[in-house]
């Protein structure tokens, strides 16, 4: 749907991004992931206009956004980082003046606009003056904003920043409902945030994509062993000793015991062996039942870290 | 473009600029028509108007300051620059919707007109010459407020470049002569006059219509907007 072709800023002597391809493909929640400083910012701002890149191209659906701003424009909402709202003016009258610069048909606005309202739950704020509103409202009114028009793509940067948990978990279940019926693009530099919401990642540091693929893809990609945390009901020695012995077994590590009469251990096994039917058999045959067998996958932490710090190669 | 227009023009009543505007450049055509007029007697507001030129320089940039400026400050452009409207759309909307705040003033200007139909004989063909040049000068000084405010982020630096800029243009006339040019650069003399908005406004005060001089407002006044235009789309390209 957006195809993001070798796209580069260049601010002064440094590259804000460098070279940066992926597509955005349609319906799905992409999440573009990145510390802060990376250059998701400048991206984003490229994506839907705002800024103009130092070379390589954006195309919707093979139309450049250069040589069709409009016809561009006028699929694409999007969310600042910072909501761009004018504070003297009502939330409905500022959603009336996005439908009128996004070509709303007059006779459709207050119908769209109740529709929006309705959708992102500001209907009881209409008549408020936006200065007035609270963070997590202003968010919610930039949201509308971003849906005017009913863009096909609906952009957000960094669309929790500053907000408490609870506007948080509001904003995010906001997010995957627009994502039913919406191609959503969400830049973050939260971890929980886009493996909560999102269904493929895009990840960039300084500047350049350095990984993208489904979360479950980048999880398992990184490592090329498969880890779980067992508990079993019996005496950790013999159990440890018993299971050993399983073809496959890369290590077993004793977490000692969380429950009366239990114990915990950390298995990593071979990627292409499957231990956990001949651990079930070999511990009932024991007579130790299993309470809790967990698949321990990398945490999104530990792949962010190791795809952004400094000091490692480039998946 | 309306959608703009009629934003800007909203806001200018949302915030006291528009009434103060109004309220000064009224008050001073009151006091000015009291003082050439009534108490001395004269039906001609030549001067009344080209006294209301010196007031323009002070009050025209409260007018346009924050027009583009204030975008850019509060990062609303990123909600203008990425919807399917054009950069010279945003720029003609907002000049648009200065110059009808500023024709609503002149407008309460026709006050002083009555007065003197009613008490004096007009000379309807100064009096039209006189609305006509106060009109585009006053269109001239938004324009360049418009060009100013695009150029930064801060209004109060907005108004202070477009006072230094139509100061310039106003003395640039009387400046011209006193300096002493080596004869090969007499030509910067030349053009230093051609420029200069004063005498061009001058003579609309004094009943002359002249075509050249509305052709040079008009243009003064496209070739303004054109840069205001330019220096947005410029700003979209920036690697600084």
């Amino acid at each position: 749907m957006i195809e993001i072709q070798n796209v580069s800023k260049r601010y002064g002597d440094k590259w804000a991004v460098k070279d940066v391809s992926f597509t955005i493909n349609k319906g799905e929640i992409l999440g573009f992931l990145g510390r802060n400083g990376a250059g998701k910012s400048t991206t984003m701002n490229i994506v839907t206009g705002y800024i103009s890149a130092t070379s390589g191209r954006v195309l919707l659906d093979g139309h450049d956004i250069l040589e069709e701003p409009r016809e561009v424009k006028r699929h694409i909402g999007y969310l600042p980082e910072i909501p761009p709202l004018y504070n003297d003016m009502t939330v409905e009258e500022y959603l009336r003046f996005v439908c009128a610069i996004k070509e709303v048909s007059a006779k459709n606005v207050t119908n769209h606009v109740n529709d929006i309202c309705e959708l992102i739950r500001i209907t009881d704020h209409r008549k408020r003056l936006i200065k007035n509103l609270s963070k997590g409202y202003k968010q919610r009114v930039g949201m509308a904003q971003a849906l005017i028009g009913n863009p096909e793509i609906v952009i957000m940067d960094e669309p929790t920043v500053g907000l408490d948990p609870k506007q948080i978990i509001e904003i995010r279940k906001l997010i995957k409902e627009l994502g039913e019926d919406h191609t959503v693009v969400l830049s973050s530099h939260i971890l929980t945030e886009v493996a909560d919401v999102c269904e493929r990642l895009v990840i960039i540091n300084k500047g350049q994509v350095v990984a993208q693929d489904t979360l479950e893809n980048l999880t398992r990609g990184i490592s090329d062993t498969f880890r779980f945390r067992l508990r079993v009901g019996g005496p950790e020695r013999d159990a440890q000793k018993a299971i050993r012995e399983i073809p496959g077994l890369v290590s077993i590590d004793s977490m000692g015991a969380k429950e009366p009469g239990t114990c915990d251990f950390l298995i990593e096994s071979e990627r292409d062996v499957d231990i956990r039917r001949p651990l079930n058999t070999l511990m009932s045959k024991m007579g130790y039942p299993i309470l809790m067998l967990r698949p321990m996958d990398l945490e999104l932490e530990d792949i962010f870290l190791q795809l952004t710090s400094d000091n490692e190669e480039v998946l | 473009m309306l959608a703009i227009w009629k934003r800007e023009f909203q806001n200018y009543f949302l915030t006291p600029i528009g009434y103060v505007f109004m309220a000064v450049l009224l008050l001073a055509s009151g006091v000015f028509f009291m003082l050439y007029n009534v108490l001395s007697n004269s039906s001609s507001l030549s001067t009344m108007f080209s006294n209301m030129n010196y007031l323009f320089m002070l009050v025209m940039p409260v007018l346009t300051m924050k027009l583009l400026s204030e975008e850019k400050h509060t990062r609303t452009d990123q909600l203008l620059l990425t919807s399917p409207v054009s950069i010279t759309s945003i720029v003609c909307g907002k000049f648009l919707a200065a110059v009808t705040v500023f024709a609503l003033s002149l407008v309460g200007t026709f006050f002083n007109v009555i007065v003197i139909v009613t008490y004096s004989k007009p000379y309807w063909g100064v009096i039209f010459s006189n609305y006509l040049g106060y009109f585009l000068i006053g269109c001239v000084y938004i324009a360049i407020g418009v060009l100013m405010s695009s150029l930064t982020e801060n209004q109060v630096s907005a108004a202070v470049l477009t006072f230094g800029v139509n100061l310039g243009l106003q003395i640039i006339e009387s400046v011209a002569p006193y300096v002493n040019l080596p004869s090969y650069l007499g030509w910067l003399n030349k053009i230093g006059s051609w420029f200069s908005l004063y005498s061009r406004y001058y003579t609309f005060t004094a009943g002359i219509v002249s075509l050249a001089n509305v052709i040079y407002f008009l243009t003064f006044i496209a070739v303004m907007l054109f840069l205001a235009v330019r220096v947005i789309d410029k700003r979209r390209w920036s690697e600084g």
